[in-house]
């Protein structure tokens, strides 16, 4: 992380100004996409609460990589898993069968989300943390793989299709129908999980955590067994991430495996590099910055030409190139800079 | 004097390499027994099997009359034995005093707490800062690790295992790569510490060797050739010839 060490990150100078700013793109997060509507333009307020889901699922991902050196190349996986515990229950309440899970029930949805993530986090985490580096990415990501066809081998749910989520989850006083307030209760999930993970991380479990990924043998010396936490943050963030993929799928009405190939795992992983690993807002910034530059390049490509827009992902790519090899601490770090000269 | 730690016929081989040789070695409760050997000697093996990072061919190892042969480093470390390292250790993107609060915390157990901040249990911070005075780094706490100089580093190892509480303390080459003086200052820590911790102390410098010593063994290919009083250990003839008449 190029000179910033994470305890400097974390509690040296410069955390006021990076305090600021964290606050200040979650208020514009919170009034931006209700702004959208107001002047009638629900594209916008539909990136936002893609945006929105998605940046939740970076900062989870970020406790496990940012914090705990796992760097998992299928984190996506739990956002197919989320969003199919909305779908299947949904879709046998509609059309019968299965009746122990048929339900549209939204707590049902979340929890069956929660606890299957959580689950699956658990097998994937027991085995592939007895790996390390480049082996514990493959393996991440062959597992994601392994759910990927596993989807697809799924005919009933529209196999390789999808499925249209026809009901999305019924919660009482609120209607995720209503654009706004599923993109509030997108919204404050996202503060609850930013607020969540900067607790764990500060907790007694977070500096084991910390310290396990700072220095493995020295933990141990000491008398930790680090795969234990290890394993725990990444059920945790296995967890997370499903809750995320239940709020994607209720907003995009749609489930297939596509959810889940590993290009998106990699997307998510970028957005937490890019905004900067081991800093609890950095993934929402990745998230954001990941989503505008999207639409922006596309936008400006088809200024140029009508055809060029679907050649977004060369300048992207070029960019995010650019932005590793110059901001290695991803986009917080250029807040940190100033703060630290003492 | 009851032993704290003993060694029984420790056996350990590389391919063709015999690094361990039928070791049998006991270490007396509050004892600093002092081994030495030339380069290649084995000791570097012989800590590792002791510190659970490598496991032995042959052969038992008990602490506290228990064995320990097959449990891992972090279940040695939490019955009461801590090791400092030859190459230091640390955990160095962390403050100063967060490495040894988190020793302290291992000792304590109850790690897998959520919600309230770490740094916000008093009594941790008390216990590292306590170990942070012992050893001369009791400013230092707030830096961050790799802050510190060669020497204060080592320092903080020290500080590091006394928060763990280990009455054993497994000291890999303490001094190595320091200066005359900050040689001078470990050697007085490690004696001031003397009488309260059991200490095995693998070390190049004989002053340190000397000066510190209750008892000391000397390696050699793998064997132990003679354990001793440091005048028994100078005046061996066996001891002379294989080590002490290079320098």
């Amino acid at each position: 992380m190029a000179g910033f060490s994470q305890a400097e990150m974390a509690d040296r100078p410069g955390k006021t100004g990076r305090r600021i700013f964290s606050v200040l793109v979650l208020i514009l997060l919170g009034v931006l996409p209700p702004f959208f509507m107001w002047i009638d333009e629900p594209f916008y307020m539909d990136l936002a609460t893609r945006l929105v889901c998605l940046a939740i699922a970076a900062v989870s991902l970020n406790l496990i990589l940012g914090y705990g050196g796992m760097v998992s190349f299928g984190h996506a996986v739990y956002i197919g898993i989320g969003a199919y515990c909305v779908g299947i229950p949904s879709y046998h309440a509609t059309y019968g069968e299965w009746d122990l899970v048929a339900t549209y029930n939204g707590f049902i949805h979340l929890g069956l989300a929660v606890f299957f993530s959580a689950f699956f986090a658990f097998i994937v985490g027991a085995i592939c943390l007895r790996t390390r580096g480049v082996y514990f990415i493959m393996i991440t990501m062959a597992f994601s793989q392994m759910m990927f066809f596993f989807l697809v081998s799924l005919e009933a749910y529209g196999g390789d299709d999808g499925l249209t989520i026809d009901v999305r989850s019924e919660f009482p006083l609120i209607s995720l129908d209503d654009p706004i307030q599923l993109y509030l209760v997108c919204y404050i999930s996202l503060i609850l999980t930013v607020l969540l993970v900067r607790t764990i991380i500060h907790s007694r479990f977070g500096m084991v955590l910390r310290g396990g990924m700072d220095n493995e043998e020295r933990m141990r010396m000491i008398g930790y067994n680090v795969y234990l936490f290890r394993l725990t943050a990444f059920v945790i963030a296995g967890a997370i991430c499903g809750y995320a993929g239940a709020l994607l799928g209720n907003f995009t009405t749609f489930i297939s495996p596509e959810m889940i190939d590993w290009t998106r795992s990699g997307e998510m992983m970028f957005m937490v590099i890019l905004g900067g690993a081991g800093s609890t807002i950095g993934p929402v910034m990745g998230a954001v910055i990941f989503i505008v530059m999207e639409i922006v390049i596309e936008e400006v490509l088809a200024i140029f030409s009508h055809d060029w827009g679907k050649f977004w992902h060369l300048p992207f790519g070029m960019l995010l190139i650019l932005s590793v090899l110059f901001l290695p601490g991803g986009l917080v770090s250029l807040f940190n800079r100033k703060g630290r000269e003492k | 004097m009851t032993p704290l730690l003993e060694i029984k016929d420790l056996n350990k081989s590389f391919g063709g390499v015999q690094a361990t040789k039928n070791i049998t070695l006991e270490v007396l409760e509050g004892e600093v027994h002092a081994i030495i050997g030339p380069n290649g000697a084995g000791k570097t093996t012989l800590i590792a099997q002791l510190s659970g990072g490598t496991q032995p061919d042959g052969g038992a190892i008990l602490f506290k009359g228990q064995p320990i042969t097959k449990l891992a480093a972090h279940q040695r470390a939490r019955l009461g034995m801590a090791r400092s390292f030859q190459i230091t250790s640390l955990l160095m993107n962390m403050t100063v005093a967060d490495n040894v609060a988190l020793a302290a915390q291992a000792h304590e157990g109850h790690s897998f707490r959520f919600f309230r901040p770490a740094r916000k249990f008093p009594h941790l911070r008390n216990a590292a800062q306590e170990a942070l005075e012992r050893v001369g780094l009791a400013l230092r706490g707030d830096d961050v690790a790799s802050a510190l100089s060669h020497g204060e580093r080592r320092q903080l190892e020290i500080a590091v295992a006394l928060a763990t509480k280990a009455e054993f303390l497994l000291l890999d080459e303490p001094m190595a790569g320091m200066g005359i003086e900050e040689t001078g200052q470990m050697i007085e820590l490690l004696r001031s510490l003397k009488g309260q911790k059991t200490m095995l102390l693998v070390e190049h410098d004989m002053d340190a060797v000397f000066a510190l010593a209750d008892r000391i063994s000397v390696l050699v290919y793998g064997s132990i050739i003679a354990t001793g009083t440091p005048e028994e250990i100078r005046s061996n003839d066996a001891v002379r010839a294989a080590y002490l008449g290079e320098d």
